[in-house]
Formats: structure tokens, sequence, C-alpha cells
């Protein structure tokens, strides 16, 4: 009960604070971005709309729900909120949950705003399972970023770790297929290198198999696949609220 | 003007001269910088596809197309009469499979090397194009199959090599499967044959295509059975000539 309140003033927090505007901002352009570059394409130029749009909006989706779960936690901080809360009948689990169940509802709210514009070009199948997709990736990064700011305490720490940990997860099945190529040398500090990045990858969740432009062009997803993926995802959300809540138990205020 | 804010007054004359001092200064020097368009010459080596996927994000489908309008934005600025004529084609190509590469079922690079690339009035950098096509065409060709008529088109009219667009109709009539293909491309081998004086080839291919019982469409097994009789009294007349020399 204390949770699914502290969840709505998350969410009554995100929709006082400009998030609906930088919403619209971003829809608009990515809207102007595509029409532009469309009329420059010699062909498939709604493949290219849907494409430049989508990845345009997934990346605004996640950064948006990012950087107002670092500094609403900050804000939290600073104005000596989390010592309030804390000094009320109400378990620090309680606390840590219930703001992250309200980043993940503002997070699913960006999801359905930026899936609306992808209906001029997309099946609406295909387009629910991008949302779907989308609203897990970011309830996961705000679970990153609240996991961060708990433990980074300041605000450009957190935030660089968060963008930094996003970029890598996109980009290490690249590296880990870069790093195993049939190029690469037979040597041993090749080998240990390989074993680094796949001992990374280990740790990383696999963003490039989640909320895809291709399933927007070429249809969706097989349902196997889709779920699997999101279910990777589910569980690298699960570790991060444990670790959180672990530091957030452990923390002396 | 809010509790927080002072009015605009309260702004000292100097700093307003220098903020519209600046502004003016910074249009005045966008304004003068030269717009140079990118040339041929500067068209850059091809990434490696596994940089062009690590530099995606995840994102190959939207990245294929970005890099496919970066590709295109060489050496077609205004006035240039004849468009990628000077283009370093080996390192385009390079491009082409790169980007092809990250996303296998976007049709912009085949449709860019054979529509665009391949008009080069330049025959061995247009052959080099169409060359381009014929190989990504043997890795799916049933989703490519129409660049590759289109190639075998451009190599019978504008490059007037009758064997090597033979090579291309060969290659379509034998590996393409599905059942979505038309058969005219099918049939293109029938035609280029005929244009090479290959009569009997092309009468027995035809022949053959009849009787498969492929063509269910009147009309068009009307149309072939006339061409196979047209064939026939062709070859009959060469025959005939033949004997009379």
């Amino acid at each position: 009960m204390h949770a699914a309140i502290l969840a709505r003033f998350v969410v009554l927090e995100a929709r006082r604070s400009g998030l609906p505007w930088l919403v619209a901002a971003s829809i608009a352009a990515g809207l102007g971005l595509a029409a532009f570059l469309s009329q420059v394409a010699v062909t498939e130029s709604l493949e290219l709309q849907t494409a430049i749009v989508a990845a345009l909006l997934r990346a605004c989706g996640v950064f948006l729900v990012a950087a107002q779960v670092v500094t609403s936690t900050q804000r939290e901080r600073d104005d000596k909120g989390l010592e309030l809360m804390l000094s009320l009948p109400l378990s620090r689990s309680a606390y840590y949950l219930g703001r992250l169940a309200g980043f993940a509802a503002c997070g699913a709210v960006v999801a359905a705003c930026f899936a609306l514009p992808l209906l001029l070009w997309s099946p609406p199948q295909a387009v629910l399972l991008w949302a779907l997709s989308l609203g897990a990736e970011t309830a996961l990064m705000a679970a990153a970023a609240m996991f961060f700011s708990v433990v980074l305490v300041q605000l450009v720490p957190a935030a660089a770790a968060t963008a930094g940990m996003y970029l890598l997860a996109r980009s290490i099945g690249a590296i880990q297929a870069i790093a195993g190529g049939p190029l690469a040398e037979p040597s041993l500090p090749q080998q240990l290198a390989r074993w680094s990045v796949d001992a990374v990858g280990l740790l990383l969740p696999r963003l490039d198999s989640v909320t895809r432009t291709d399933w927007l062009i070429y249809g969706s997803p097989a349902l196997g696949a889709y779920g699997a993926a999101l279910a990777g995802l589910a569980l690298y959300a699960l570790l991060l609220v444990a670790a959180g809540l672990f530091d957030f138990h452990r923390r002396n205020l | 003007m809010t509790r927080d804010e002072r009015p605009l007054a309260a702004v000292p004359r100097w700093v307003w001269f220098s903020l519209a001092l600046a502004l003016a200064a910074q249009i005045a020097w966008q304004i003068a910088r030269p717009q140079t368009p990118r040339a041929a010459s500067d068209l850059p080596p091809p990434p490696a596809p596994g940089m062009l996927r690590l530099a995606s994000f995840g994102e190959p489908a939207a990245a294929a197309r970005l890099a496919m309008l970066y590709l295109q934005s060489f050496d077609l600025r205004a006035g240039n009469d004849i468009p990628y004529r000077d283009l370093d084609y080996r390192r385009l190509i390079g491009w082409l499979r790169a980007i092809l590469a990250i996303d296998p079922r976007s049709q912009y690079p085949l449709f860019a090397a054979a529509r665009i690339y391949a008009e080069n009035p330049d025959p061995r950098k247009a052959r080099a194009a169409l060359e381009f096509v014929y190989q990504e065409f043997l890795k799916d060709p049933n989703r490519r199959w129409r660049w590759l008529a289109h190639a075998a088109l451009l190599a019978k009219y504008r490059l007037k090599d009758l064997p090597l667009a033979l090579r291309y109709a060969t290659a379509i009539e034998r590996l393409t499967t599905a059942p979505d293909v038309p058969l005219w491309a099918k049939q293109m081998r029938v035609f280029i044959l005929e244009d090479m004086d290959e009569l009997q080839a092309a009468k027995v291919m035809l022949g053959g295509l009849l009787a498969s019982g492929q063509i269910k469409d009147p009309a068009e097994l009307r149309f072939l059975k006339q061409h196979l009789e047209q064939l026939e009294a062709r070859i009959k007349a060469r025959n005939a000539r033949r004997e009379a020399e």
C-alpha cells in the first residue's frame, strides 16, 4: 500500500516536471527528421521513416526515463525527503520498490506515447510488440539508473554509469562478434581479450535483441524469441533491484 | 517576469551590446563559411561490417538506411551533370556490401547499385556495380532477383554485352525457386538467346517451359506458343538458307 502511494507521487512528480513536454518534443523531432530524410531517399522511404523515428524515439525514451530517475533521486536526497520518508513507519524496501514502480509506470506511459506515431507506417501488432518491449527496456533502465543513483550518490557519475551501461548493453553482441571473428589472431592476448569480452557479456542484458526496428519494417518477431528476450530483461531487472536493495539497506543515512 | 527575475532594464547596456554583437558575429561567420559539398574523392574507405554493426548500437535497420543516405551524398552536388562519375567504385562497393551485411533484408543497397551506380557512363564502373548485384543475388536469389533482372537489361541494352546479360538471366532462371518470381523474369534467358542468334537453344528452353506446366495464364500461354512457332519458322528458314548456300 505504501509502495503504491509512493509510486503515485513519482508519476505525479514526472507529470509536473515537464516530462510530457519533452515526450511531445521528441515525437515532433522524430517526425520532422523522418520527413526530411525521406525526401532525400531514393527508395524505401517509408521504411526509412519508420527506422529513423523508431530508433530516435527508443533512445529518447530511455534517456528521458533514466534522466528523470537520476534527477528525482538526487532531489529527494538534497531536499532531505529521503530522511523524512524513512522516519515514517515505512520500510526501506517499500520505499525503494515504490519509487521504482513509479518510474517503471512513467516508462510505460512514455513507451505508449512513442508507439503512437509508428502506427502511421507499421502494422498494429508489430507496433504493440515494439511498445511492450520499449516499456520493459525503460523499466530496466529505470532500475539501473536507480541502482547507480543509490550506489554512486552524485548525479554526474550516476548518469554517466547509466549511459555507459546502456550503450555497452546495446553493443556487446557486436563487440563479441568482432572479438570472436575468424580474422582474429589465435594468440594468448587475443584469447584473453575474448574471454574478457565474454565475461563482460555475461554481466549485461542483451538490449540489442529487444525493441528492434526490424520488427516494424520486416514483420513481428517469432513469439518464442520475443518472449525469451523480454524474459532476459526481466531477469536482469530483478538482479538490479536486488543489488540496489542490498546497497540501500546497508547504507548508513 | 516571476519574483525570481529582475526587470530587463537591470541588465547593463554593455551586456546588451555584447550579446547583440556576438549574435551578429556568429551569424556572419556562418554565412561567410564556404559550403563545400563532399566530392567523390572524399569517400572514405568502407568500414568492416562488424564495425558498422557496432556503430549502430543495436539498430542495424536504421543504421543501414542512414549509411545509404550518407553514401549517396558523395559526388552529388548541384550542377554536377553526371553524378557519381568520379567515385572510387571499389570503395563504393565495399560500403554497399557492408551496409547490406548489417541489414540483409534491405533492398536499398541493391536498388542503388542497379539503378543508380550502374548507370555510370564508364563501362568498367557500371560492370563493377552489376557484378556486385550478381554476387549479392547469389546469397538470396528469391528476394533479390529483381535487381539482377534489371542488371541483365542494363547489360543487354546499355553495355551491349549479351553474354553478360545471358549469365545474369541464366542465374535468375536456375536459382530462383519462390512462387512469386514472375515468369517474365524466368523467361528473359529465351529472348537473350534469341538475340544472340542461339535459336535452337531458345527453342529448347521455351519448349521446356511450356511443357513444364508452370504457365497457367491462357493469354501468356498463347503468346509463348506463337513465339515458339515463330522461332521454329526462323530456324527452318535459316536452315533452308544454309542449304541453299
